[in-house]
C-alpha cells in the first residue's frame, strides 16, 4: 500500500522551502545594500570624489591604436572606454577564431598514429600549459621586438608596405562609391551558398547522391563579387604609407604589441583547446570508428563525417570555458602596452580621475556581459546539437 | 557659583595651554612601532633599493626623516614600491602612511581623490630624452615621432598638450610601469622618452649605453614634486609638511649632519628654536621637542639629502637649479619654526 501524504503537509513543507528560499534573498539583497551604501559614505567621508560626473570629461591622453575617431583634446573619458573596449574586442575575437582552428589542429594531431606528429603535439600542449601566460607574452613581445629592424632599415614589402619595429604598414584601402555592391554581392553570394548546401544535404538524404558543390561556391562567392566590382569601375584606391623622418606616416598601422598578444593569446589558448578535443574525440565510442572502417571509409572522412560531429557534443562546454580565459587572459595587454580596456580605462582613466571604486565596477560589468553573451551562443550551439545529434 | 566654575574651569584651560593636536595616523604609526612610506622602487636617485637592498634616495630620506622625528631612528621604515597607476589607491585605503614618490602636486589630485599635499620638496619640469643618432637638437622637432610614456601621471597629459599647443603631430605608446616604457625607448620601439626632467637622468643611467642619449632642453611643464598624506588628519599633515622645512631652515641657518651637536651650543636664538633648545614646537605636534634635531642628525639638511641623491654626489648629477635656497635664487624657502 504506497504511503499517502496528505496534500496539507505537503503544502506546509512547500510553504516552508519557499520561506527559507526568500529569506536568504531578503539577506544577500541586505548584504549588497549595505555593502554599496557603507562605500558610498566612505568615499564622501574622505572626500574622494564619486558619481559619474567625469564620463563627460575630456580625456586629455592619447592612446595608440584607435578604431574609431579619438582625439586626445576634445575626446570624453568616455570615448576612451568605447576605444579601448573595441580594442579588446578586436583582441579577443581574432584570438578566439585562431585558437580554435590551431587547437583542433593540434587536439586531433596528438591522435594521429604517426609517432612523431603525436608526440610533437604532445610536448607542444605541455610546454605551453605549464609556462605562465604572462611569461609567454613578454617572450612574443620581446622576441617580435628584437628581430624585427629599426625604422632606418625597414622592410619594403612587395605592394607598398613597411615592416619594422613600430609595427606592420600596410597600404589603406580607400573604397569609392560603387563597392556597397559589391558588398551586397558578397552576401548574396554567402547566403546562396549556405541555401544550396542545404538543399543539396536535403536531397542526399533522398536521393543519396552526393553534395558536388565546390564549382557553384566557389563561382557564387568569388567570381559574383568581382564581376560587380569589375562593372562598377572597380572603385578601390590604396593609400600607400610613406617613410617620415620619425615615423612611417600613412597607411593601415598593424602595431607589434598587437601582434605579440594576438600570437601569445592564440598559442596559449590553443594548447588548452587542444586537450579539450582530444578528450572530446576520445570519448566517442570505438565502435563507431570501427563500423566507420569497416564501411571501408578512410581515416580523414572517418574523422570529418563520424567522429568529431559527435565528438562536438562533449567539446563544447569545455570550448566555452576556453574562450571565456581567452578574453579575461587578453587584460594581460597591460604589460606590454597594448591599449585595450584595462589598460585605457582602468589604467589611464582610473589614475587620471582617482575614482576607482566606479571604474573598477564599469570594466568587471563590461567582461561579465561579453563572457555571459559568448556562453550564451554557445550554449545554444550546443542544444542545437543535442537536438541534431539525436 | 555657575558663574565661579565656569570662570575657574576657563583659567585652568589657560593656565595649562590648549594641548597637542590629536592625530589617529601618528598614534597608528606610533603603536606599530614603524612608518610605512609609499615609495617608487625602481627610479635611481629617489627611491630605490640599492644592490645590498637597503632603500636609498631623496623621497627615501624624507620618510627617514619623518621616522627619524618620530622614533629617533631612520630606519623603522617599511619602504612599500608603487606604480604610477596604484599609488593614490594605497594611499586612500590606508595601506601606507604617507606617499613619497615623486608625485605632482595639481588641483585636481588634491580636490577630488581625498589626499593634501604637504610641501613641495622638488621643484621639477617634465622633459624628453631622445638618441643622438636622431640629430635632434630641440623638443619642437619631434614632429610625428613616437614617444614612450608611463600611463596615469601628469606627463601623459602634458605630452598631448604640448604636441597640440605646437601644431605637431604625436604617436604615444603607453605603458603601466617606467620600467618597461624606458626598455621599450631602449630597444627603439619609440623616439623618445619622456617623465620629469629628474627622473630622465636617472633613467638614462639604466640603458645599455647612456653616453648615446641626450636630453633636451625644453621643460615643458611645471611638477612640483610632493609627498602627500590622506585628508582628515591636519596633525600627521603638520608632522610631514614641517620636516621638510626643518630641512630647509637647517640649510638656511648652516645647520648640518655633521655640526648639529655643536649647533647645539649655539647663541642664534634661530638656531636654538629649530634645534628644541628653547621653545616647544615638537609637543605642539604631538613629537618630542628635539624632533628637528632627530631629522638633520639622521639624513643631514635638504642640501645635504639632495646632493648625496641626486646632485653631485651621486651619478645623476643634477644642479640645484629651482630646488636652491632662495637666497641663492632658488625656489625652497623655509617657513620660519617659532
Amino acid at each position: 500500500m504506497p504511503k499517502i501524504v496528505s496534500y496539507s503537509s505537503r503544502n506546509s513543507r512547500r510553504a516552508g522551502y519557499i520561506a527559507l528560499q526568500a529569506g536568504l534573498v531578503v539577506i544577500v539583497g541586505g548584504l549588497a545594500y549595505a555593502a554599496v551604501v557603507n562605500a558610498a559614505q566612505n568615499l564622501a567621508q574622505a572626500h574622494i570624489a564619486s558619481g559619474f560626473g567625469f564620463w563627460n570629461n575630456t580625456a586629455g591622453f592619447d592612446i595608440s591604436q584607435t578604431l574609431i575617431a579619438y582625439s586626445s583634446s576634445t575626446s570624453t573619458f568616455g570615448r576612451a572606454f568605447w576605444v579601448g573596449l573595441l580594442n579588446t574586442l578586436l583582441v579577443a575575437g581574432i584570438g578566439i577564431v585562431l585558437a580554435t582552428v590551431l587547437g583542433f589542429v593540434i587536439g586531433i594531431a596528438r591522435l594521429s598514429r604517426n609517432w612523431l606528429v603525436a608526440r610533437l603535439a604532445g610536448s607542444y600542449v605541455e610546454l605551453i600549459r605549464n609556462v605562465p601566460l604572462l611569461l609567454q607574452l613578454l617572450f612574443w613581445y620581446n622576441a617580435v621586438l628584437k628581430s624585427l629592424p629599426e625604422l632606418r632599415g625597414s622592410v619594403a614589402l612587395p605592394g607598398g608596405g613597411f615592416l619594422n619595429n613600430r609595427g606592420l604598414f600596410l597600404p589603406r584601402p580607400e573604397f569609392g562609391a560603387g563597392f556597397g555592391y559589391v558588398v551586397i554581392a558578397l552576401l548574396f553570394g554567402l547566403a546562396a551558398t549556405i541555401a544550396l548546401r542545404l538543399w543539396a544535404r536535403r536531397r542526399q538524404d533522398r536521393t543519396s547522391e552526393p553534395v558536388r558543390m565546390l564549382w557553384f561556391g566557389f563561382g557564387l562567392i568569388v567570381i559574383l563579387p568581382l564581376a560587380v566590382f569589375a562593372l562598377t569601375g572597380a572603385p578601390l584606391r590604396f593609400s600607400f604609407p610613406d617613410m617620415g623622418r620619425f615615423n612611417v606616416m600613412g597607411g593601415v598601422e598593424i602595431l607589434p604589441e598587437f601582434a605579440a598578444l594576438v600570437v601569445a593569446l592564440t598559442v596559449y589558448t590553443a594548447a588548452f583547446i587542444a586537450e579539450v578535443v582530444r578528450a572530446g574525440v576520445l570519448a566517442v565510442a570505438h565502435g563507431q570508428t570501427e563500423a566507420a572502417q569497416a564501411l571501408g571509409l578512410r581515416s580523414h572522412t572517418t574523422l570529418r563525417l563520424v567522429v568529431v560531429p559527435q565528438a562536438m557534443r562533449v567539446i563544447v562546454p569545455p570550448l566555452t570555458s576556453q574562450y571565456l580565459n581567452l578574453i579575461k587572459n587578453s587584460s594581460l595587454a597591460v604589460a606590454i602596452g597594448y591599449p585595450d580596456l584595462v589598460q585605457v580605462f582602468a589604467g589611464s582613466v582610473l589614475n587620471i580621475t582617482g575614482q576607482a571604486v566606479e571604474v573598477i565596477a564599469v570594466t568587471m560589468a563590461v567582461y561579465l556581459t561579453i563572457s555571459l553573451v559568448i556562453s550564451l551562443f554557445m550554449n545554444l550551439y550546443g542544444y542545437a546539437l543535442n537536438v541534431a545529434g539525436r | 557659583m555657575k558663574r565661579v566654575a565656569t570662570a575657574l574651569a576657563l583659567a585652568m584651560v589657560l593656565a595649562f595651554g590648549t594641548p597637542a593636536a590629536f592625530s589617529q595616523t601618528l598614534k597608528a604609526v606610533q603603536d606599530r612601532g614603524q612608518l610605512i612610506c609609499g615609495s617608487n622602487g625602481t627610479l635611481a636617485g629617489f627611491g630605490m633599493p640599492d644592490p645590498q637592498g637597503n632603500w636609498v634616495g631623496f623621497d627615501v630620506d624624507f620618510c627617514r626623516a619623518i621616522a627619524a622625528a618620530i622614533f629617533n631612528d631612520p630606519t623603522k621604515v617599511k619602504f612599500v614600491p608603487l606604480t604610477a597607476a596604484d599609488r593614490f589607491t594605497a594611499l586612500q585605503s590606508g595601506e601606507i602612511d604617507v606617499l613619497s614618490r615623486n608625485t605632482t602636486w595639481t588641483l585636481s589630485r588634491d580636490t577630488s581623490l581625498g589626499i593634501d599635499f604637504a610641501a613641495v620638496n622638488y621643484y621639477d619640469g617634465q622633459g624628453f630624452m631622445v638618441r643622438k643618432s636622431l640629430k635632434v637638437n630641440s623638443a619642437l622637432e619631434l614632429n610625428d615621432a613616437s614617444v614612450c610614456v608611463q600611463q596615469g601621471t601628469t606627463t601623459e597629459l602634458n605630452l598631448a598638450d604640448y604636441f597640440r599647443a605646437n601644431n605637431m603631430s604625436l604617436k604615444t605608446v603607453t605603458f603601466a610601469t617606467a620600467d618597461e616604457a624606458v626598455k621599450a625607448y631602449d630597444t627603439s620601439r619609440c623616439d623618445s622618452y619622456t617623465t620629469d626632467s629628474s627622473g630622465l637622468y636617472g633613467e638614462r643611467l639604466r640603458l645599455t649605453d647612456p653616453s648615446e642619449h641626450i636630453v633636451l632642453p625644453e621643460i615643458i611643464s611645471k611638477e612640483p614634486l610632493s609627498p602627500a598624506v590622506r585628508q582628515g588628519d591636519d596633525a600627521w599633515e603638520d608632522i610631514v609638511r614641517w620636516t621638510h622645512y626643518a630641512m630647509v631652515n637647517a640649510e638656511e641657518l648652516g645647520v648640518t649632519q655633521k655640526n648639529v651637536d655643536d649647533m647645539l651650543k649655539s647663541s642664534a636664538p634661530d638656531i636654538r628654536r629649530l634645534l628644541g633648545v628653547e621653545g616647544q614646537f615638537g609637543s605642539a605636534m604631538g613629537l618630542t621637542d628635539d624632533w628637528a634635531y632627530r631629522i638633520i642628525k639622521a639624513v643631514g639638511n635638504y642640501g645635504e639629502s639632495f646632493e648625496r641623491n641626486v646632485g653631485q654626489g651621486s651619478p645623476l648629477k643634477i644642479a640645484r637649479g629651482l630646488n636652491a635656497l632662495w637666497t641663492k635664487g632658488g625656489l625652497q624657502y623655509g617657513i620660519p619654526v617659532r
